[in-house]
């Protein structure tokens, strides 16, 4: 189910910057409820800030003329919002129907053991983090894993640690 | 075996641009449906037969028609683009390779259906996916096929985008329409049916992708040429997504009513060597999977699939040979049921994380056969309990596999027992 992480707060107060600005606004004019903004509002936050903070929580709700309970709601219910910072390189690897077919487990090991990030954490130095994912809609060519949004697919230990290598 | 209907387009390169789109037909129905009233329009799609993509199989055309007449609130369209049925991968294809095909589907079902405003929800893990869809939309409405005047007619049409962000049960109708509202996406009960009371209240008709991307070609060469592929009773083509264990996965186009082992041999180059099957599950995850002799005498169609006791689904079939250990795969699907539960409901939320427990212990070898029939028991008091099918997912799938593979539960149950005997 939903991240129950609590809110971290950063001490900095949270603005959208100029083109985030300007997508909100091109947004919410789409929608007769303004409340419907809640989703893509925090997305903009999230590609801004890779994660979301209690200030753009506020902010958020600000900007909509809602209760921050409201936005929090959204946030921890989807599991796509971060209330942290994640690794430079956020991997996610299906652990679903296809991929577990198809050998998942293998290359969580990897990254488990060789690159000494569990699923759920942050590797200290901040380069990776993991999280075992369910189905990403790519299960014809499982294993597939995501880093950082971008999908890669028919994955492999070795093409992993080819990527990861290209990576940096 | 493949046909290119909903595919035509898909392999030209640059086929996601307006300009290489429209060189190869896309957006030539217009003139013909804007000559046509709306109601003419729903019946051409009732006579092909077309039937909901998503899953369910409801007819299209007929769903249409429930719209409440006369009423002065707007209407809405709502495209289903989840996609997140595990095994289901085949709305993407629409996305990347032909969006314009599925604007030119918008634009049919909002004239149909009197909306002047779309909401394409699609999951939030397609991020670059999301980026090429939009892209389209963009150049739809530079070229004048969406806003204020749709290709110089009197018709108004906005369609926007809404990015989910990581719930499988936005795919559920209801939960999408209150994800798009802004809310946690847990379904709401029915009635009312969103037809009737769905978005902000309003009337409002939730379509597939690949449902809503079927409409060009009906409409361009009519109902009967649709009904020219498949099955009486299951006409026209589908995107299947074929995984699991066999030599070549993808995604195939294929008419409907096609025996499905024949598909497995000649369109997915069959199983691995050396490898015998085992099962195959139909039509997604949640869909009963049938056994290697069920596979013999099934076809891919509506009919068929009932009649073997399971369901047609979303066209997402995997494949599972001799290698596949039962029990662990019914882990990793209550895994995922329960992960996605959106947690209203107790004999969903609660049901299926003890379900999961009773799994691991089996696999942890301290399972008993009263294990395997309480495991039967709760599938019977969870389904059909809740407000939404996420829990009967869950249940009717792995009530399959505990019926015909009882065999592979007690095999672990036995060794439980010889382990604690020696202890
Ligand atoms: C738990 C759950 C998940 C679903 N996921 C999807 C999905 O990812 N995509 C989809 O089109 N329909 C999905 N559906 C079916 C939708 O509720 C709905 O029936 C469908 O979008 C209607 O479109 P259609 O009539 O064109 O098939 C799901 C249903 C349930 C109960
Ligand atoms: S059945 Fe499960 S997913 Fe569906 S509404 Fe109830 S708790 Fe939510
Ligand atoms: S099962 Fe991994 S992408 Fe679908």
């Amino acid at each position: 189910m939903s991240d129950r992480s609590q809110l971290i707060e950063t001490g900095q107060p949270f603005i959208f910057d100029e083109q985030r600005d300007a997508e909100f606004e091109r947004l919410i004019k789409r929608y007769p409820s303004r409340e419907s903004m809640i989703l893509p509002a925090l997305w903009l936050v999230q590609e801004q800030e890779g994660w979301i903070s209690a200030e753009a929580i506020a902010y958020v709700a600000d900007r909509i003329g809602t209760f921050a309970s409201k936005v929090y709601e959204v946030a921890t219910f989807y599991t796509m919002y971060h209330l942290q910072p994640k690794g430079k390189y956020h991997i996610c690897v299906c652990r679903t129907l296809s991929c577990y077919l198809l050998g998942k487990q293998e290359i969580v090991d990897y990254i488990t053991e060789d690159l000494g990030v569990k699923p759920g954490e942050v590797r200290a130095d901040g380069l990776y983090s993991l999280e075992e994912v369910e189905c990403l809609g790519h299960c014809g060519s499982a294993p597939v894993v995501q880093i950082n949004g971008e999908f890669y697919e028919n994955m492999t230990v070795e093409k992993l640690k080819e990527l990861l290598a290209t990576l940096q | 075996m493949q046909v290119k209907v909903l595919s035509a387009r898909f392999d030209i390169p640059d086929a996601n641009t307006i300009e290489v789109a429209k060189k190869h037909g896309a957006y030539a129905t217009l003139d013909k449906i804007f000559a046509m009233q709306p109601e003419e329009v729903t019946e051409v799609v009732k006579a092909s037969g077309l039937r909901g993509r998503g899953g369910a199989g409801f007819p299209t055309g007929l769903k249409w028609t429930f719209l409440p007449k006369g009423l002065d609130k707007p209407v809405y369209l709502a495209v289903n683009s989840d996609d997140s049925e595990p095994a289901t991968f085949k709305d993407r294809y629409i996305l990347v390779r032909d969006p314009h095909l599925l604007i030119e589907g918008i634009i049919i079902c909002c004239y149909a259906i009197r909306s002047n405003a779309a909401y394409i929800y699609i999951r939030g893990e397609y991020t670059s996916q999301v980026k090429v869809l939009q892209a389209a939309i963009d150049e739809a409405y530079a070229a004048g096929y969406l806003g204020e005047s749709v290709a110089g007619h009197d018709f108004k049409l906005d369609v926007t985008v809404h990015r989910g962000a990581g719930a499988y049960i936005c795919g559920e109708e209801t939960a999408l329409l209150e994800s798009i509202e802004g809310k946690k996406g847990q379904p709401r009960s029915k009635p009312p049916f969103p037809a009737v009371e769905g978005l902000y209240g309003c009337p409002t008709i939730i379509n597939n992708v690949q449902s809503i991307a079927s409409l060009p070609f009906i409409l361009a060469n009519g109902a009967d040429a649709y009904k020219a592929y498949g099955t009486e009773k299951s006409p026209g083509t589908h995107l299947f997504g074929i995984s699991g264990l066999v030599k070549k996965p993808g995604m195939y186009e294929l008419p409907l009513g096609l025996p499905l082992l024949e598909v497995i041999e000649k369109v997915a180059g069959g199983l691995r060597e050396g490898r015998s099957l085992k099962g195959i599950i139909p039509g997604g995850s949640s869909t009963p999977v049938l056994t290697a002799e069920d596979a013999k005498t099934v076809t891919l169609d509506y009919e068929s699939m009932a009649a073997h006791g399971t369901m047609f689904g979303s066209g997402g079939i995997v494949v599972l040979d001799d290698t596949v250990d039962v029990v662990k795969l019914v882990e990793n699907l209550i895994h995922f049921y329960h992960h996605e539960s959106c947690g209203q409901c107790t004999p969903c939320r609660e049901g299926l994380g003890w379900m999961l427990k009773i799994v691991q212990k089996i696999l942890n070898y301290e399972g008993t056969t009263a294990d395997i029939d309480l495991l039967l028991e709760l599938c019977d008091n969870i389904e059909m309990k809740t407000v939404c099918v996420l829990s009967a997912a869950c249940t009717m799938s792995t009530r399959s596999y505990l019926n015909k593979f009882r065999s592979e539960f007690e095999a672990y149950v036995a060794q439980s027992a010889s382990k604690h005997a020696t202890m």
